[in-house]
Parts: C-alpha cells; sequence; structure tokens
C-alpha cells in the first residue's frame, strides 16, 4: 500500500540533503552586501592620522579592500599573495586596517611589503561591522562605482584570485568598457 | 601492548558480530535450533571482547600511555584519575567505543533475559542488533581507530577539553548512550516481527520492558545533559536548542510515542504497523543524532571534531540501516490487522492524539535543526533557526498534549461517555485553572498570561495523575482495607502516575524559572552591595588558586537577606594549564525553591571584577521532574506481568517449541 | 600578594589574546530590551552561540553596538535589521518570515492539522467497525494459556 510507503519516500529525501550538506561549510556566512555599494565611512589613514579617507577614495576599473591586523595569523599566511597580486599583477588593493595598533601596523608593513594603495584605519571595528566582517583577514571585490562584487573570507591564495576572482573581474572590466 | 590487544579484541568482536548476523537468521529460516543458538553465544562474546577492548583504552589513559595518539590527545599527566576514566569518551574516538560496548551490552542483557522468547524470535533480533554492531565495529576500525599509534610517543598529554572536566559530564554521555542504542533493541524486535510477519500481544509483551528501559536511560541522559549546561557553561541556562540538544531530544520524543504506542497495541492489539514504525523511527533518530553529531554538517557548540570521511560511512550505513528497514516495512506493514473498535472519545483516540503531537513535535524540531542545512543544499542564503524559533513553536504542540495527559489515564478503552470524564475531571480542571491564577500571584506578585496556562497546565498535570491512582483506592470495596488496595495497584500505574507527576513538576520548574528568572551583569568593585531579587550580593575578594591541572582565580561572595547570611558562593575563572582557555566555574547555592549562582567575569583593574549574577527560581524542579519521569519508566518496566510472563513463557517454550516457530 | 597575582592572571589572559566575554553596563531603562536582543543574535565566529554569551571580540564590539542604538532611541527592529543587513538573517536567532522560511513557521501547525485529521480518519474507520477482533483465535488461545500459567505463580 501506498501510504506504507511515505515514510522512506521521506527518508530518502532527507539523505539527499544530508549528502549534499556534507560537503558544504555550515560555518562560512555568505555576505548580504554583494551587489550593494560599500559602506559610507571617514576615517584617518593608517600611516597620517591627520589625513582622512573616505569609501569615495577608493577608486579604480575594480579594487580590493583587504581587511587585516596584525594580531591575525591568518593575515600573515597571505601577505605574500597580496604583495605578489599587487606588484607583479597592479591589483589596487586598500588596506582596511582593522582593529589594531597603529605604530605595530607601520611596522608590519615596513618588514614584510606594503601592498595597499592605502590603508584604512579601523581602530575600534566600527567600520569593519557596517563591512559585515566577522573574521580577518576578509577580501572584498569592488566595482568602479563602488559596488561589492564578491567576498573571500580566509586567506587569500593565487589559485583562489584565479578561480573567484579573476572571472569575476573580467565580468566587470567587459561591462565597464560598454 | 595493551593498545594492541585492545584493537585485536576489537577485531575479534567484529567476527563474532558477522556470525551473531548471519548464521542465526539463516537457522531463522531453516528452523534449525542449533544455528539458532549461535546468536546467543555470539551476543555474550562480542560483549566480552569489547568490554577488554575497552578496558584496555582506560588501561592507557590511567597509565598515561601517550604512544597512544587518542590518549595522548585526551589526557594528560596532571589530569585526575577520574576525568582520565572519563576522558575514554571524551572525544569521538573513545565515545564511538563506549557507543559499540553499550550496543553490546544491550545485546548481552537480551540473550539473558529472554530466554523464555521463541528462539526464531531471538535468533531474529540478535541478528538484527549484530548487524548494527558491525556497521559501528567497522566504522571504529576503519575511520576512528582510538587504540593509533603515536610515534615517537608524545612526552606529555594535550589534555581533556576544560568544558568535559565535570562530574556531570563522566556519567552523561554513557547514559546518553545506553538509551540511544537501547532503542535498538525495539528496533531489532520491530525488524523481527516484520520478517516473522509475527506480531501478538506477547510480541508487545517482550518489546515493552526493552523501550521502556531505553526511554528511562535517555531521560537520564538529557537531564544530565543539561545539569551539566547549567553547571558549567556559567550563563544560568539549562536548554540552548544546540543541535546536539536536539539530536537527543528527537528520540526521546518518539520513545515516548513509541512506550504511549505499545500499551495501546498490548491492551487492544491496534496500533500495529504504527508501533512498528515508531519503533523503527526511534532508532533510526538515534543514528540521525550520532550522523549530525559526528559529520559536522550542522555548527552546534559542542560537536565532535568533524571529518566528512567519518560523516559519510555514518551516512551511508544510516542509509543501508534506515532505508533497508523502511523499505521493509512498506513491504510487510499491511499484514498487521488491526481492528479493535473505539470510539471517538475513548483511551485509544487520546493514545493517538499523544502520537500525534509527539511526532509533529518531533519532526518540528528535525526540520527547525536542519532548514539551514535545507537552505544551504538549495543555494538559499543561509539563516539560523535558534531558541526563539523552538520555543515558539514547541510550547503550542505541547499544551494539549498535557492537557489530553490529564485525561488519557482515567478515559476507559474502547469508549467512554463525555459526561463521565467532565464529571470526574471538572473539579480538578477548575483546581487547576485556580491554581494557574492564584500561585504566581502569591509567590511573585506578578503574572503573565502564558505563565498563568503554564502553572494552570502542571497543576492539572499533577492533580489528574494523583487522582488517577488515588481513586483506585478511594473507590475500594469496604471489605478491603486501605493497605490492601495500596498494595494491589499495579506498578505499571504507579510508574505512569510517577512519570506524569514528574511531567507536571518539570513544567513547574520551566515555567517559573523563564517567567521570574532575574539577572545582573555588572562590574563589582570589593565589598560594594549589589541587590538582586532581595538578596545583597557583595564581592569580597578575590584569590589566586592553584588547581591539579589549573590556575584559578576564586571570587568569595557573601550573600545575604535583609542583614541575615544566606551563603557563601566562591565562583572560579579558570585557565588550564595545557589547553588554556578560560573557564568559568559559577559558584551555586541551590535551594528548594530557588537557586543562586554567579560568576565572576574578567577583571577591570585591582579591585574592580565582571560579575554576573542570576536568580533562578524553581530551577532544580527541572531535574527533579526528569528523575521523576526516569523512575516512572523504570518503575512501569518492573510491572510483575513481564516478570511472570517471561516464567511462563519458558514453560510454553520448553512444552512446545515448534507451534511457536512457525511463521505466516 | 593579591595584587601581583591578578596582575598576572591579567596578563596572562592578555598574552593568550582570549578576550573574555566583557561586561558592559547599560543603564535600567534599557536592561531587559538589551538582554533580549543580545540573546536573538547570533554570534558569528563562535559555534553556535549567542551575542550574549559569546566571548567573541566581535560579539564585544556587537554588544557595544546595541547599546549605543538603544541610547540613541532605536528600535528593537531597527537593531536587528541593522545587524541582518550587515550579516545576512545567519545573524538572527529568530528567523523572520518570508517566503523561503514559509515551511518552517507553518509547517509544524499544517503537519499538526494534518496529523489530527488522519487520527480522526482513522478513528471514524474504526468505530464504524461492526466485528471487534482485537485477538484472533489462535491469540486468544496463547494469551489464556499465559494468564493461567500467570494465575499459578501467584
Amino acid at each position: 500500500m501506498i501510504r506504507f510507503l511515505i515514510p522512506a519516500f521521506l527518508f530518502l529525501v532527507l539523505t539527499g540533503f544530508l549528502f549534499v550538506g556534507l560537503y558544504k561549510d555550515p560555518s562560512l556566512i555568505p555576505s548580504p552586501l554583494i551587489g550593494k555599494p560599500i559602506p559610507s565611512f571617514a576615517t584617518s589613514t593608517l600611516r597620517d592620522p591627520n589625513k582622512v579617507i573616505t569609501d569615495r577614495d577608493i577608486q579604480g576599473d575594480y579594487a580590493l579592500i583587504n581587511v587585516w591586523a596584525t594580531w591575525c595569523a591568518a593575515c600573515k599566511q597571505e601577505h605574500a599573495a597580496l604583495v605578489y597580486l599587487s606588484e607583479k599583477l597592479q591589483v589596487p588593493i586598500y588596506g582596511l586596517n582593522y582593529k589594531d595598533d597603529r605604530a605595530s601596523a607601520i611596522n608590519w608593513l615596513q618588514q614584510y611589503g606594503d601592498p595597499y594603495v592605502v590603508n584604512i584605519f579601523d581602530e575600534n571595528g566600527r567600520i569593519g561591522i557596517d563591512f559585515g566582517v566577522y573574521g580577518a583577514p576578509e577580501t572584498f571585490l569592488v566595482d568602479s562605482d563602488g559596488i561589492i562584487h564578491h567576498k573571500l573570507v580566509g586567506v587569500m591564495t593565487p589559485d583562489i584570485w584565479e578561480k573567484q576572482f579573476v572571472p569575476k573581474i573580467q565580468q566587470i572590466t567587459s561591462v565597464a568598457a560598454k | 601492548m595493551v593498545a594492541e590487544i585492545g584493537q585485536f579484541t576489537l577485531i575479534i568482536a567484529l567476527c563474532l558480530a558477522i556470525a551473531q548476523s548471519t548464521i542465526p537468521l539463516i537457522g531463522a529460516y531453516r528452523n534449525n535450533l542449533s544455528w539458532m543458538s549461535v546468536g546467543r553465544t555470539a551476543a555474550s562474546g562480542q560483549f566480552l571482547f569489547l568490554f577488554i577492548s575497552f578496558i584496555c583504552l582506560t588501561y592507557c589513559f590511567v597509565t598515561n600511555d601517550f604512544s597512544v595518539l587518542y590518549v595522548a590527545n585526551n589526557s594528560n599527566t596532571k589530569l585526575p584519575v577520574y576525568y582520565q576514566i572519563s576522558a575514554v569518551w571524551g572525544a569521538h574516538e573513545g565515545s564511538l567505543l563506549l557507543w559499540v560496548l553499550a550496543l553490546a551490552a544491550w545485546g548481552f542483557a537480551v540473550s539473558i533475559f529472554s530466554r523464555a522468547l521463541p528462539a526464531d524470535m531471538i535468533a531474529r533480533v540478535l541478528a538484527v542488533m549484530g548487524m548494527i554492531g558491525i556497521g559501528f565495529i567497522l566504522f571504529t576500525l576503519l575511520t576512528s581507530n582510538p587504540f593509533e599509534r603515536l610515534f615517537p610517543a608524545a612526552i606529555e598529554g594535550r589534555d581533556l577539553n576544560p568544558l568535559l572536566q565535570d562530574p556531570g559530564l563522566v556519567i552523561h554521555p554513557p547514559m546518553l548512550y545506553m538509551g540511544y542504542v537501547g532503542f535498538s533493541v525495539a528496533f531489532a524486535f520491530a525488524i523481527a516481527a516484520l520478517l516473522s510477519g509475527k506480531m501478538d500481544s506477547a510480541w508487545v509483551r517482550w518489546s515493552r520492558p526493552w523501550a521502556s528501559i531505553a526511554w528511562v536511560f535517555l531521560t537520564i541522559g538529557i537531564g544530565l545533559g543539561s545539569w551539566w549546561a547549567y553547571h558549567e557553561l556559567g550563563w544560568g541556562g539549562w536548554w540552548f536548542w544546540d543541535p546536539v540538544e536536539n539530536a537527543s531530544f528527537m528520540p526521546w520524543l518518539v520513545g515516548t510515542a513509541l512506550i504511549h504506542s505499545l500499551a495501546v497495541t498490548e491492551k487492544r492489539s491496534t496500533f500495529k504497523s504504527w508501533t512498528i514504525l515508531l519503533s523503527i523511527m526511534a532508532f533510526s533518530l538515534s543514528l540521525l543524532g550520532t550522523f549530525l553529531v559526528r559529520s559536522g554538517v550542522l555548527v552546534s557548540v559542542h560537536s565532535f571534531a568533524s571529518d566528512p570521511a567519518r560523516g559519510l560511512y555514518i551516512l551511508i550505513f544510516l542509509a543501508i540501516v534506515v532505508g533497508s528497514s523502511l523499505t521493509l516495512y512498506a513491504w510487510r506493514a499491511n499484514q498487521f490487522t488491526s481492528g479493535g473498535r473505539f470510539d471517538l472519545i475513548s483511551k485509544e483516540t487520546m493514545l493517538l492524539i499523544n502520537n500525534v503531537l509527539l511526532v509533529v513535535a518531533m519532526i518540528t524540531i528535525l526540520v527547525g535543526t536542519l532548514y539551514p542545512l535545507f537552505l544551504d543544499a538549495l543555494g538559499l542564503p543561509k539563516l539560523s533557526v535558534g531558541p526563539p524559533y523552538f520555543s515558539a513553536v514547541f510550547v503550542p504542540l505541547m499544551l494539549p498534549l498535557v492537557i489530553l495527559m490529564g485525561i488519557g489515564p482515567i478515559a476507559k478503552w474502547r469508549r467512554v461517555p463525555v459526561k463521565e470524564l467532565f464529571g470526574k475531571l471538572k473539579v480538578l480542571l477548575l483546581l487547576g485553572v485556580a491554581l494557574g491564577i492564584i500561585l504566581p500571584l502569591a509567590i511573585y506578585r506578578d503574572t503573565t498570561v502564558m505563565t498563568a496556562v503554564g502553572i494552570a497546565a502542571a497543576a492539572w498535570a499533577i492533580l489528574t495523575a494523583l487522582y488517577a491512582v488515588l481513586r483506585l483506592v478511594i473507590k475500594r470495596d469496604s471489605s478491603t482495607s486501605f493497605a490492601k488496595a495500596c498494595s494491589k495497584i499495579p506498578r505499571a500505574m504507579i510508574g505512569m502516575v510517577t512519570a506524569h507527576v514528574g511531567i507536571g513538576i518539570f513544567i513547574l520548574g520551566v515555567v517559573f524559572t523563564s517567567s521570574f528568572s532575574d539577572q545582573k551583569e555588572t562590574s563589582a568593585k570589593f565589598g560594594e552591595e549589589i541587590e538582586l531579587a532581595g538578596y545583597t550580593f557583595v564581592l569580597e575578594s578575590v584569590s589566586g588558586v592553584q588547581g591539579p591541572n589549573y590556575q584559578a582565580m576564586r571570587g568569595s561572595v557573601n550573600v545575604t537577606k535583609q542583614g541575615s547570611p544566606v551563603a557563601m558562593l566562591y565562583p572560579e575563572k579558570r585557565v588550564y594549564t595545557v589547553q588554556t582557555n578560560p573557564m568559568t566555574e559559577p559558584g551555586i547555592q541551590t535551594g528548594v525553591f530557588r537557586d543562586l549562582y554567579v560568576s565572576l567575569g574578567e577583571p577591570l583593574n585591582e579591585n574592580e571584577w565582571g560579575f554576573r549574577i542570576y536568580y533562578r527560581p524553581f530551577i532544580q524542579w527541572v531535574w527533579i521532574g526528569t528523575l521523576l519521569m526516569a523512575l516512572g519508566g523504570l518503575l512501569g518496566a518492573m510491572d510483575k506481568r513481564y516478570r511472570t510472563l517471561a516464567k511462563a513463557e519458558k514453560k510454553a517454550t520448553n512444552s512446545n517449541p515448534v507451534t511457536q516457530t512457525t511463521s505466516a | 600578594m593579591n595584587k601581583a597575582l591578578i596582575f598576572i592572571f591579567m596578563l596572562f589572559l592578555s598574552l593568550l589574546s582570549v578576550s573574555n566575554a566583557q561586561i558592559i553596563s547599560v543603564s535600567p531603562e534599557y536592561q531587559e530590551r538589551y538582554d533580549h536582543l543580545l540573546h536573538e543574535l547570533r554570534c558569528l565566529v563562535c559555534q553556535n552561540q549567542t551575542v550574549a554569551e559569546s566571548p567573541a571580540d566581535l560579539s564585544n564590539d556587537l554588544r557595544v553596538e546595541v547599546k549605543e542604538m538603544l541610547e540613541r532611541g532605536a528600535t528593537d527592529q531597527e537593531i536587528l535589521d541593522f545587524m541582518s543587513d550587515r550579516y545576512g538573517d545567519f545573524v538572527l536567532y529568530n528567523p523572520p518570515v518570508k517566503p523561503r522560511t514559509y515551511l518552517l513557521w507553518i509547517g509544524p501547525f499544517l503537519l499538526l492539522i494534518g496529523g489530527v485529521i488522519f487520527a480522526l480518519m482513522l478513528v471514524k474507520r474504526r468505530s464504524n467497525n461492526v466485528v471487534d477482533n482485537e485477538l484472533n483465535e489462535n491469540e486468544k488461545r496463547r494469551l489464556k494459556g499465559l494468564l493461567d500459567e500467570d494465575d499459578k505463580e501467584k
């Protein structure tokens, strides 16, 4: 009889979902900011406490905004990749120095190289909240209008760059060309 | 060497499980008694060897054998010996060994206590349990071997997770696993019934006490888990609707439905296929819980280290076990004719609605727990389903259940006139409602509609349960004495009443704590007076304490009420030497009507500390109620009729085994 | 002595760069809403914990944010919207009612109605059942045998 088959059927559906779920990361939080303009802010730059930087200062056909801090171990891991992107591929990277100490951050850049066009200094993490930052490092991809197209949570690698960012950048620049 | 013995005995146990799952089953089909009897021997052997294996692992822990990877990861020379023993089940691999051992223990128990069963029935039951055993022992050996060596050996162990260094966690997992795995017996009975096509009243009488005992273990296990959360997490909460908790709550709900549905099947020989389905579901949910906790598909406070390979293994195992049993069910369930006639207003209907409510509650929790996963799998934006959702949906489902719980025990089988029921219960109904309105006002001078409804429900549950048993004594013949009448009450009846009173007390606890709790988070200077719920809390000092494997700052908190001393509490902030995460150890004064609970925050300066105080009225009633439920289940399972049945069956079997074993 | 110990302890905590659920004093008029809101928000960094209970640094920041928004006169809904605009619905423990959560919110009650209808249909069928064959002949004989044995035991 059909009704005795219902439990087996429901279980089949459940198993399907569980199987798919097995290969998803439940702690990854997709950003609701994708497709929206970057939040507005006005703060000082990292290197010069008297110089004001706002969201309108982020310019170019596309740009990366990289959230980092000296207390963040994974940031150190990805630093070489950022330097590579900036120096070899001329990728414009804006830094968002998140809840950090100004002196140690400047020191870090002198020691490991400075891949950033300029650094936004977010001392108390308030700008980070507007960006929906929940774990440094995070990297945002924005277009010339300041619209966010992609967000990476975790370490940037050349491989991730190729797979996740390059196609999106091609999309952005081809649209901009039209 | 000891670790190798442990591993070797584990492999022997696997071989015995294979023998247990095949030979008796073939024997049952060929009607070969000696083949069937292999089941009992294999079950005993499997238990023996797993026990040796478990002892070996314990030995490695107690002797600090850090050449065993699992020991090195979860123990430490400084760890007190009782935590070294409980560390055996402190992480994934060892807890799995405990799980397998519990399964074998149930198989062993079945082989001992069911000697009265027809040989083919016991053969099938043990074979099914053997199959489950194979699955889990293989899982242990292939993906999670606790005996894996570490070379070179570690000099010192990485210590047990500090969260687990608590008395509650020493006994919580064994109880919980005995409950989870215990449903495998009812499951095996159900599969045996489907295979043989035989399911009569005697079948129910065999399988019912097993289901009840498993339910008792699960109840105690869940209760201990929540007691641990209250004592160890430092937030004064006792239930968080975390996936881990939900994983254990779902089989509990279905298990509760099962023990009620078994009652109908036993007494009225009806709801047969439904009872079978519930038996399958209760154990399937235990397996599902294992999957959810160990695969990492959900984010949970205390899930085990996740590993997709393990997840995949359990999922495949789950698919085989549950998929095949549900297919078998679909194929053979229609042969169980149930025809007992009953009316709309009857005990049968009420137990049916009881089952509907419990299963709907279970599905609600299942869907709520897995909803984030569903959306993620469909590529939709993620969301979280947390306590606000579960309380909003779960409570309205439970309220009708509690109302029914008062009527059910008094209603008669087949049919009962509404007038008669209402006549008996109207006084209790009014009394319950009155108590619901008056009690909160009398104690706290405050109430809300929800509080009044909750207390009324609790009062109703307790009053009706007491009435159900007292009327047997009150309405005795004039010739019977009071004592005689009391002694004639069946133990199953006493068990039911105890469990139902337990639920009432549990609800009282839940409603009072959630309605009238008070808390304060503040910073406290030494000597500063902080008022909460009529009590004055003074943090007098904070001093350093050296524990066996931790350092702590211990606060001394003087609690007074209108000048007279109430308690000295000593909350601690601990930093464990090896794992270094700070732990909050609250100071609690437990009372019948309220707990005072303080936990220490972080130092702000030399003489000012962050400080949390909680006033938790009636919170102990939550666990007292849980204990009563468990006690009730135990009393019910010990009813005389199950024991006399065993003896009677034995005689019947001995005199005429052939008629018993022919199957449809 | 004691001061030194506390100092060492504080140093120890800070060296480990472990943070703690910082206690943030809120004026009594907001306390209840503050507590309630924090229990509705999910910590983004931890395993399944509310912002109220989470020791994570980010949760401390969010607690401050909630407090400041309350002081600026924001409504509860505005605060929850603020959070979900930045972190998605993931941050809300109480899932908002949207097309993709209809099943979640209405499902249980549909299921309940379905279950009760199913039960009542079954009851109707059973109450019209003329033959009360609760035990078949075989079973009766067997049970009788058992009960006789029962009596002998007494």
